[in-house]
């Protein structure tokens, strides 16, 4: 991190002063013993105590804070639910934590035009809770879902097992109101469909805290579809599994979700809640689809059919909700799963083109035998999003560093591979000097500039997805070469 | 106009801005040129004809990705992925003969750096859904790459979000990854005869969120747009038609056809097209090939799908009967009646003081001297206009890029 600024915290009992003038009562934490449950996010091997933390409850407030935070040059790091999984919420010794939880009220149901307008805080889960009743429900749907925040979704532009089909948050959201560091509040799409200009919203998803304050989310939402069946197919090694993925989707089928577990994954998961998967297979590809009872049967036939000219070794399909639920537990549960196998784990989240899976599993293997680490593989397989789980045991002297080098070997190899560092938990702090193996310092120097759009002086969550920030000059500096063209040869006419 | 660059390959596209850096000149960026409609005029010191860097560098059917180059004619595209069963599900719409122009002209850098949208934006999204990366040079002669070639990446800023619909203004883009679809192997549609606007919408709305039916598009052509259709049995009618297309395998177009029959039962007038038929109207509804007969002016407007009929209702007869409604009522096309605004005080004044904040209209069609005169892109909010400003200069600091096409700069006189 970027080393705290020690003047700054000297005045830490001003800031929390003047802080309270603006958020008043309880809206402001600065008692070690409250912060302490600030200190980290997903990721808990980083923590840091922040300065204080500020709830603020209206717009208004985010805005005089933040405008606050502006003119004093106060680091301020947003915060949801704190599920990240890459730091993205991690505090800073000389800055503020703006926690949204008291932005947690769902603020209009607009059926007609299929969307909800929510508060940051509200969770994902709480959305398709409240529109379930009139056959509803919200498209993403992150493993985290009963506690992260939409407003962290939009952040991390969450995805979840069915963005196969119905995208990520970026797909589903439709505006947004956002609080600039300076204070100025902003608003970009509504209930319309197309943006006005640039595609603002586009941009704000996924930039982890870095470019302003999300107050309000204007979420699609989708009518629950008739019928949901999953078919639950076994293989005798992990590659047939992931060429029958690509002869799906060859054969024109978009499944809702297609999942992915290795052998390690497979019997952690039937151990810890015993659905009766198969524990003679390498892999078990678990493949979903949603829609009319005709339409999923006609799937399910032509799957299976795929299926086994790829080699399936078992199919089992759901016939009713129970069994659909069941195939789900185990792969639901291979987070807790793999924790009860090992002391701890390190999941990881790199993307890769699906055709290059083979590849990148042999890989693996072989980096679990040179770092001496066991590995268990679950996946998104059907949009190649990799979960390997590191498993390592903290209490093990040097064990945490070599889980950490296996993991960042693990992600080279990913972008190696034509893929890229994360598919949706986020750079924060975590791969955050891995940027560079993905991209060029010209790359890097315009999302910088983006940066700058937003934020001139580098105060929103610092530190986090860029290994450094660029100085901020509107326009920036210009390499201009006077005299002759220097290249001539271009053909002109 | 001054000095045509016509760059071979990116680095080829670097040289020539930092030679444009170099000069302080401005340069109008195109491929075909066949876009130049879209927005304002453009009055550049010199020009970027980026029609020279072509090809399908990478298609991967399997992995549903494709990379291009920006100056490969969209034709091309289409033919190769027609050959695989494959398509871009946004529908993406060609004005050309709107405006004048042959069909199926244009590039694939034009389609999406103007970023126009088809029916299926209710249903798969848009343009924006569906660019994964975007490699360019931007106005500081410096070649970047942005996104890349999977669909699950949240490794920084998204950039070929608002790269997409850019219009060359932020950089000159000079390979394209999208992401693709399996074409549907069946499609039809059920045409409701002779509801009236505030019906139609209501219908399309009920079936929406009534129903599960996985309906693809939906529509409404009051009669005197449907019947300037080329489907003989929409234009025979002599009525309004409201559209509800099915897509997918046989038998889930069968049951959802069914299922909407259901919905509308047996008191009312309805038949459906077959896959040809359908293909037919949704492409002139794509390409709103209604007023290709005409050269008045051409709205769209972009609005909650709900109000869609209360803003025409407002805006009156008076001022038109040749529009209809796409995106379930989220879009309204309008042909304004020829005048020195176009019908821009009534149009946007109308959907402005109806929907507050959450909508916008765009001139699609227009003289130059008009679109010289009036903003063809929505007015926004001061906030959004300033940021929209700071991030135009951070890519492009001198304002080289086709200056002035969406905002800002006005080129007229
Ligand atoms: C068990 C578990 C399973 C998970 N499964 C998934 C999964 O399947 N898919 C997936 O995508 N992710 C998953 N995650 C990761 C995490 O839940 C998501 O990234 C989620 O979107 C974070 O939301 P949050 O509210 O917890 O955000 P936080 O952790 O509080 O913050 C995340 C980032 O968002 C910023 N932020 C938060 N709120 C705002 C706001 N209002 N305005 C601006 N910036 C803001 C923060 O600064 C930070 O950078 C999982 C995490 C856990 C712990």
């Amino acid at each position: 991190m970027p080393a705290a600024d020690a003047a700054i915290i000297g005045r830490r009992k001003e800031f929390v002063a003047e802080l309270r003038k603006m958020v008043p009562g309880e809206g402001v934490i600065d008692d070690d013993a409250s912060l302490a449950a600030y200190e980290c996010d997903g990721l808990m091997a980083y923590r840091q105590r922040p300065l204080a933390v500020v709830l603020p409850e209206t717009v208004e407030q985010v805005s005089q804070v933040l405008g606050y935070c502006h003119r004093e040059g106060l680091k301020v790091v947003p915060r949801g639910s704190g599920t990240s999984l890459s730091g993205g919420a991690l505090p800073l010794a000389d800055g503020i934590v703006m926690a949204m939880g008291k932005f947690n009220k769902i603020l209009e149901v607009d059926y007609a035009n299929r969307c909800a307008v929510v508060q940051p805080c509200v969770t994902n889960a709480a959305v398709t809770e409240r529109v379930t009743s009139e056959g509803f429900y919200y498209a993403p749907d992150p493993s985290s879902q009963i506690i992260c925040s939409i407003g962290g979704n939009v952040a991390e532009n969450a995805g979840g097992v069915h963005c196969l089909k119905y995208g990520t948050t970026s797909n589903n959201i439709l505006g947004l109101q956002m609080v600039l560091m300076d204070g100025s509040v902003v608003r970009m799409g509504g209930k319309h469909l197309d943006a006005q200009s640039l595609d603002m919203l586009g941009l704000i998803c996924g930039s982890e805290g870095l470019l302003g304050v999300v107050t309000e989310i204007t979420v699609r939402v989708l009518r629950t579809p008739e019928t949901q069946r999953a078919l639950l197919l076994g293989f005798s090694d992990v590659e047939s599994a992931g060429a029958c993925v690509a002869k799906v989707i060859a054969e024109g089928v978009v499944p809702a979700a297609m999942e992915i577990m290795d052998r390690t994954a497979i019997h952690a998961a039937e151990a810890f809640v015993k659905v009766g998967y198969p524990l003679d297979v390498e892999a078990l590809l678990l493949i979903e689809f949603d829609g009319s009872p005709v339409e999923v049967d006609h799937f399910i036939a032509m799957v299976n059919e795929i299926a086994k000219k790829a080699g399936a070794v078992s199919s089992q399909q759901s016939n009713s909700e129970e069994e659909r639920k069941n195939f789900w537990a185990g792969r639901k549960a291979a987070f807790p799963a793999i924790g009860k196998i090992s002391p701890d784990y390190y999941c990881m989240d790199g993307t890769i083109p699906r055709s290059k899976l083979p590849q990148a599993l042999r890989k693996i293997s072989e980096l679990s035998d040179e770092f001496g680490l066991e590995v268990a593989n679950v996946f998104h397989a059907g949009d190649g999003n990799l979960h390997p789980m590191v498993l390592y045991n903290a209490d093990k002297d040097g064990d945490l560093e070599k889980a950490e080098q296996f993991g960042a070997a693990i992600l080279t190899l990913c972008v190696e591979l034509g893929g890229v560092l994360t598919g949706e938990h986020g750079v924060g702090v975590e791969k955050r000097d891995l940027m560079e193996v993905q991209f060029t310092e010209a790359d890097l120097d315009q999302q910088l500039r983006v940066k700058c759009v937003f934020d001139d002086q580098g105060l929103l969550n610092p530190g986090k997805v860029f290994p450094k920030l660029r100085r901020c000059a509107e326009g920036g500096k210009m390499h201009v070469h006077h005299g002759e063209l220097r290249f001539p040869d271009i053909e002109r006419y | 106009m001054g000095e045509v660059f016509r760059p071979k390959n990116s680095d080829e596209v670097s040289s020539a801005v930092k030679d444009a850096l170099n000069m302080k000149a401005s340069l109008e960026l195109f491929g075909q040129g066949t876009r130049r409609s879209l927005g304002r005029p453009v009055k550049a010191d010199a020009s970027l004809d980026m029609s020279a860097l072509t090809g399908v560098q990478m298609y991967e059917p399997e992995e549903l990705v494709m990379v291009v180059a920006p100056g490969t004619p969209m034709r091309e595209i289409s033919q190769v992925l027609i050959e695989h069963n494959q398509q871009l599900a946004f529908e993406p719409p060609d004005y050309g003969p709107l405006w004048g122009l042959p069909a199926d002209k244009g590039t694939v850098g034009g389609m999406i750096m103007t970023g126009r949208n088809g029916p299926r934006r209710l249903s798969a999204g848009g343009v924006r859904d569906y660019v994964l990366g975007v490699k360019g040079v931007n106005g500081f002669g410096e070649l970047f790459v942005s996104g890349g070639r999977v669909v699950k990446n949240v490794t920084g800023f998204d950039l070929p979000k608002i790269l997409t619909g850019s219009f060359g203004t932020l950089c000159a883009a000079t390979e394209i990854t999208l992401k693709l679809l399996p074409l549907p192997p069946e499609a039809a549609t059920l045409v409701v005869s002779g509801l009236k606007d505030g019906q139609a919408v209501a219908a399309m709305t009920r079936v929406l969120t009534e129903t599960s039916i996985p309906v693809s598009s939906a529509a409404h052509l009051p009669a005197e747009i449907a019947k300037l259709s080329r489907v003989d049995s929409i234009s025979a009618r002599q009525n309004s038609a409201t559209l509800l297309r099915v897509e997918g395998f046989g038998p889930s177009v069968e049951s959802g056809i069914q299922g909407l029959k259901k919905v509308f039962g047996s008191l009312s007038d309805m038949f459906v097209l077959d896959k040809a038929e359908t293909q037919q109207l949704w492409k002139e509804v794509t390409n709103a090939s209604f007023f290709i007969q005409t050269e008045k002016p051409i709205w769209k407007l972009s609005v909650p799908p709900s109000e869609a009929a209360a803003i025409m209702s407002k805006l009156g007869k008076g001022l038109t009967t040749q529009y209809f409604y796409d995106w379930a009522g989220g879009a309204i096309w309008i042909e304004a009646p020829a005048s020195e605004d176009a019908g821009e005080a009534a149009i946007r004044g109308t959907l402005d003081s109806v929907v507050v904040g959450d909508g916008h209209a765009t001139l699609i069609r227009a003289s130059e001297e008009v679109r010289a005169n009036i903003a063809p892109f929505h007015p926004l909010s001061p906030v959004l206009a300033a940021v929209e400003d700071r991030l135009r200069k951070q890519f492009d600091p001198q304002g080289m890029f086709n200056p002035g096409r969406m905002y800002g700069v006005r080129n007229a006189n």
